[in-house]
């Protein structure tokens, strides 16, 4: 369980966390989201017990990071942002390193370290320096590393930053995997791997928690939730469709797009509009090329969230 | 203990994963043969002690060891890895001694490795090998105050290069404390038992009567002092500084 209470820091004048305060319970796998230098990265430092708070405590399974340190850390695997690590070793050596400083030996350390190596995949690169491995290797070692010793509580820094869109999606799988029993906190600015991989999302602003919601309801924010797209033929007569979904009471705006060639019909009120939209289609015989129900747009809401706090367009 | 041990086996390895460990002993090595024949005099002198030898040492020290110790903490800080040691269940104080007996280890097999010199003196005459003992035990506990404010300073700083420049003036003054060269500086201002104070801290002074065969308790308690507080030092300067 992570606990965070009134967590502030502040460097010189400018304030980079300003109370922030949330729970984590296992099982969970909480999304940090927020614009870059919104505080996620501070916030997570914090946490992990590399930067001490100017106020406000932070407990990982009930150990308080500045006053037991060692004790919370032990119960942590922490990925820094950037996955830092000693490049001049490899990750055979690297890991067994971290496995050393972790208390893990013999057999036990052998059993967690080819889970790991399995797990991430690394088994081919164990024996290069880490210096000449590629992006996505070196962010393994580092997920290699966090998740060597087992621990219950995970902090993720940008987990599947520079990896490309395969080893993105092994990791959010090996994240899903893990996350029965585990606290999981990840920070990122992926907003579909909040949607792939998260229970909950936070979205920081300012340093400050401006939406701590289920993906899914933070989805229905969006405008575009409940929405009805039309996408036609070239030939279609657009402004027409246009006039004709206007027309229907539920509907409290419809927009157009030369580019898709469509036009979405937003809801009042959150009324439902497939089933009307559908027959009066067919009424009018649109040349319809698809026909969709939009579920929401994250990028859109993270846009409106984040912009809305600090006021700025 | 196990974790101090782990943190320095994983540093020391470091120095000999690099050129740095390799590079570091040779040019040791040349210079002090270099000093010790052509500058000390050692056939020249026609006696069977290792004077010229240990006599350099300070001056050696004074720009080998801070290349050793700039990159102690400065390294770490600028690629980051600090972040992933200090979030490890490792306090502060462990890390920091880890990563010192790491370099002062390392020293001390460049500094072992000189042995042949000792073989030669054997060679051409009895020499006290009391003495001699007792000025390696000296050289060692010197390196070691060096390396413990080149630690401190390298914490403060991101930047190697500005670690070495700032560890070399500081190591600087205090070998020479006990000095007209840095008590002229003082003696001004600075009351009479303060002055004394300050030429009390030379290095040179107490390495020179280590190195007479004098292993006074005094002169060893000295530069583990020196070690100590330095150590502390850093450990306080890491702790205000380690996220910046």
């Amino acid at each position: 369980m992570i606990t965070a209470d009134g967590l502030v820091k502040t460097f010189g004048s400018r304030t980079a966390v300003d109370g922030i305060s949330f729970r984590v319970e296992p099982g969970e796998v909480l999304g940090f989201l927020g614009p870059n230098g919104a505080g996620k990265t501070t916030t997570m430092r914090m946490l992990a017990g590399f930067v001490p708070p100017t106020a406000g405590r932070a407990e990982i399974c009930g150990f308080d990071i500045g006053e037991q340190p060692v004790a919370a850390k032990q119960k942590l695997g922490y990925l820094p942002e950037g996955a830092p690590s000693y490049g001049e070793m490899t990750p055979g050596d690297f890991l067994a390193f971290i496995g050393q400083v972790r208390g893990l030996s013999g057999d036990d350390f052998n059993r967690r370290l080819g889970d790991v190596v399995e797990r991430l995949q690394l088994g081919g690169v164990l024996q290069q320096p880490i210096e000449t491995l590629s992006k996505g290797f070196r962010r393994r070692v580092g997920l290699a590393q966090a998740i060597l010793h087992d621990p219950p509580v995970l902090i993720l820094d940008e987990p599947t930053d520079g990896l490309d869109p395969n080893q993105k999606h092994e990791v959010r799988e090996l994240i899903q995997t893990m996350a029965p029993g585990k606290v999981i906190v990840i920070s990122t600015h992926i907003l579909e791997e909040v949607d792939a991989v998260c229970t909950r999302a936070i979205i920081i602003a300012n340093g400050r928690i401006v939406a701590d919601e289920e993906p899914a309801t933070l989805i229905h924010r969006s405008r575009y939730h409940n929405a009805v797209t039309v996408r036609l033929e070239r030939t279609a007569d657009l402004p027409a469709v246009a006039a004709d979904l206007r027309a229907i009471p539920g509907v409290r705006e419809a927009e157009v797009d030369e580019h898709e060639f469509s036009v979405t019909a937003f809801p009042r009120d959150g009324a439902s509009l497939l089933t009307t939209i559908s027959s009066l289609a067919t009424e009018r015989r649109w040349p319809l090329e698809q026909l969709r129900l939009e579920a929401g747009r994250l990028d859109e809401v993270f846009r409106n969230i984040t912009t809305g706090a600090t006021g700025a367009t | 203990m196990a974790v101090i041990r782990s943190i320095a086996r994983r540093e020391l390895r470091s120095y000999f994963a690099t050129p740095l460990a390799y590079v570091f002993i040779v040019i040791f090595l040349a210079l002090t043969g270099l000093f010790t024949f052509y500058l000390g005099g050692f056939y020249e002198r026609g006696q069977a002690d290792l004077a010229p030898f240990f006599n350099f040492h300070p001056w050696l020290y004074l720009f080998l060891v801070p290349a050793i110790a700039m990159r102690l903490w400065a390294e770490e800080r600028k690629s980051g890895s600090v972040e992933l040691l200090m979030t490890l269940p490792v306090t502060l104080w462990q890390a920091v001694l880890a990563k010192f007996l790491a370099a002062w280890l390392f020293i001390a097999v460049a500094l072992a490795l000189t042995f042949p010199i000792w073989l030669t003196v054997n060679y051409l005459g009895e020499p006290d090998n009391g003495v001699i003992v007792a000025a390696y035990i000296g050289s060692l506990l010197m390196a070691g105050g060096f390396l413990a404010i080149g630690s401190c300073i390298s914490a403060a700083n991101r930047n190697q290069v500005v670690a070495f420049i700032i560890t070399v003036v500081i190591c600087f003054i205090f070998m020479l404390a006990g000095f007209p060269l840095v008590l002229d500086f003082f003696s001004g201002w600075l009351p009479g038992p303060l002055l004394d104070a300050v030429a009390s801290l030379s290095f040179l002074t107490h390495f020179t009567a280590i190195s007479k065969g004098v292993l006074d308790v005094r002169d060893v308690l000295y530069f583990l002092l020196v070690i100590g507080v330095w150590l502390v030092a850093t450990t306080i300067v890491l702790d205000l500084r380690k996220a910046d």
